[in-house]
């Protein structure tokens, strides 16, 4: 197998009294991606935000590329650099153009010139078909274009891994497919990704492997068909009977 | 012209004595206006902080100048420190004390409510990004927060300048003191003089206010 690109080790996350991931370990390999579903509270969102210490930890240790991940230390900005991430509401800055937005962080914290960084988002945003979109700004957008507007501005940072969460939940259902297809392009050319979803077949195609939380703790994991057909433990029985739903049968 | 009572305004220099009643009004305003907004932008800032001294001496001061009329306040720091400190404050300097007393408060708290309107994802998408603390507060958190905060600037702006015809309360020869002054001495030849003079104070304020009002409007409208 590829090398390790995160190592999460035996990570411990309270909120107060309240602990919301308990003991969790997971390898993240160069060229994978990993898919993590379970039920809402689970711990999902938190996962993702300690990896590139949105979140401080109480326990436990996060390394990226064998390189301790802490919000308090002074190479954190470096690090995050390599980890890029999309929200689910997208967050883009809306006093800027869509361009600025995605030529903000390149010029201020890598460095690069305009022209440069200018010429990489044209690049990108043409590939996400928003071209044309470039001297807009966000509110003219709709939540789709927003979402692949925020997958090119993470990705113009040429991160090492990108951490995506739930981030087609927000969106109208027509608008699901144009953002999950770019996700599922970076898949074919080997991105690394760790991605929230909550829509199963979408994890099922993208996934090398699918990791269910329940409760802070990975319950099982495998690969999606391992996971998806033939589940091994009743939670996830459980979890995936959710989404599906019995032909009704009126009442006589 | 006459019955109008604008004729006074005509009379000797009475125009240029106006005029330069509106510049005492402005000159307060105007220095009053600068420290507020420079001490407002330092104190909004700790406000956001979450030190509970200062949110609790910052919370009092609030109040206080919420509850107390700008009138009451003035007549404590020109009439009320004289009495019981044997201070001698100029009527113009107690003015610019008392509405700068006013307007830092007012001017912080609209600084702080236009910071915490900035969600919290906008940091966190930025510290996504590898950027720094500063590199986030000067590229994403001030510019936001200062479109917010020109509008509701402007509009205490505004009412200062309004508000600063209590002074002539505590003596302060201001644009209407000056104009009560035109109507008394002309209360014999023009009894009409009353509607002119305040008709003139009026426009004058208007011409003040109404530019930087139209100002704001423009730039609520390229921001928005
Ligand atoms: N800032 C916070 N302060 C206190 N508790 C929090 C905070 N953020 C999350 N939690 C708690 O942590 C738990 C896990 O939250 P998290 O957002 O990670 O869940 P999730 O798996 O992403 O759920 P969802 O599918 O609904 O997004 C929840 O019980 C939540 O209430
Ligand atoms: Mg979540």
């Amino acid at each position: 197998m590829s090398e390790v690109l995160i190592k999460i080790d035996n990570i411990l996350k309270k909120y107060d009294d309240n602990v919301v991931l308990d003991g969790l370990s997971l390898d993240i390999h160069e060229g994978e991606v990993v898919v993590v579903v379970g039920p809402s509270g689970c711990g999902k969102s938190t996962l993702l935000r300690c990896i590139n210490a949105l979140e401080p930890i109480q326990g436990g240790m996060i390394t990226f590329r064998g390189e301790k991940i802490d919000g308090r230390s002074k190479t954190i900005t470096a690090l995050r650099q390599k980890i890029g991430m999309v929200f689910q509401s997208y967050e883009l800055f809306p006093h800027k153009t869509i361009l600025d937005n995605i030529i903000l962080a390149p010029m201020k914290v890598q460095k690069r010139s305009r022209a440069d960084a200018r010429k990489e988002a044209e690049e990108l945003l043409d590939r996400v078909g928003l071209l044309d979109k470039k001297d807009s700004f966000p509110r003219q957008l709709s939540g789709g274009q927003k979402q692949r507007v925020a997958i090119v501005r993470a990705l113009c940072m040429h991160p090492d891994v990108l951490l995506f969460d739930e981030v087609t939940a927000a969106l109208d259902p027509e608008m699901v497919r144009e953002v999950l297809d770019v996700i599922l392009s970076l898949a074919k050319q080997w991105k690394t990704m760790v991605i929230v979803t909550h829509e199963m077949s979408f994890a099922r195609a993208v996934a090398d492997r699918i990791i269910f939380i329940d409760q802070g703790k990975i319950v099982e994991e495998g690969t999606p068909s391992e996971f998806f057909d033939h589940p091994k433990t009743e939670r996830a029985q459980a979890f995936l009977q959710t989404f599906t739903f019995d032909k009704v049968e009126k009442e006589a | 012209m006459t019955s109008l009572g604008l004729d006074v305004l005509f009379k000797g220099i009475n125009m240029q004595r106006l005029l330069a009643g509106l510049w005492v009004s402005l000159r307060i305003s105007l220095i009053a206006i600068a420290i507020s907004i420079f001490l407002g932008l330092v104190v909004g800032w700790l406000m956001t902080r979450k030190n509970i001294v200062i949110k609790a001496i910052t919370r009092v001061y609030l109040e206080i100048v919420r509850i107390m009329p700008q009138m009451v306040l003035l007549f404590i720091v020109f009439f009320g420190t004289t009495r019981l400190f044997g201070w001698n404050i100029d009527a113009e300097v107690s003015s610019v004390i008392v509405f700068s007393f006013w307007g830092v408060a007012e001017m912080s708290d609209l600084v702080r409510s236009s910071l915490i309107s900035i969600p919290k994802h906008q940091y966190e998408s930025a510290y996504a990004l590898g950027m720094s603390e500063v590199q986030t507060y000067l590229s994403v958190i001030i510019p936001q927060t200062f479109r917010r905060l020109v509008p509701l600037a402007i509009n205490l702006i505004t009412r200062m300048i309004k508000t600063t015809s209590l002074v002539m309360m505590i003596g302060v020869v201001e644009v209407l003191k000056v104009g009560q002054q035109i109507i008394e001495a002309n209360r014999k030849s023009s009894p009409n003089a009353a509607f002119g003079v305040y008709l003139t104070v009026f426009i004058l304020y208007f011409i003040v206010c109404w530019p930087i009002s139209m100002f704001s409007k423009k730039l609520e409208k390229k921001w928005s």
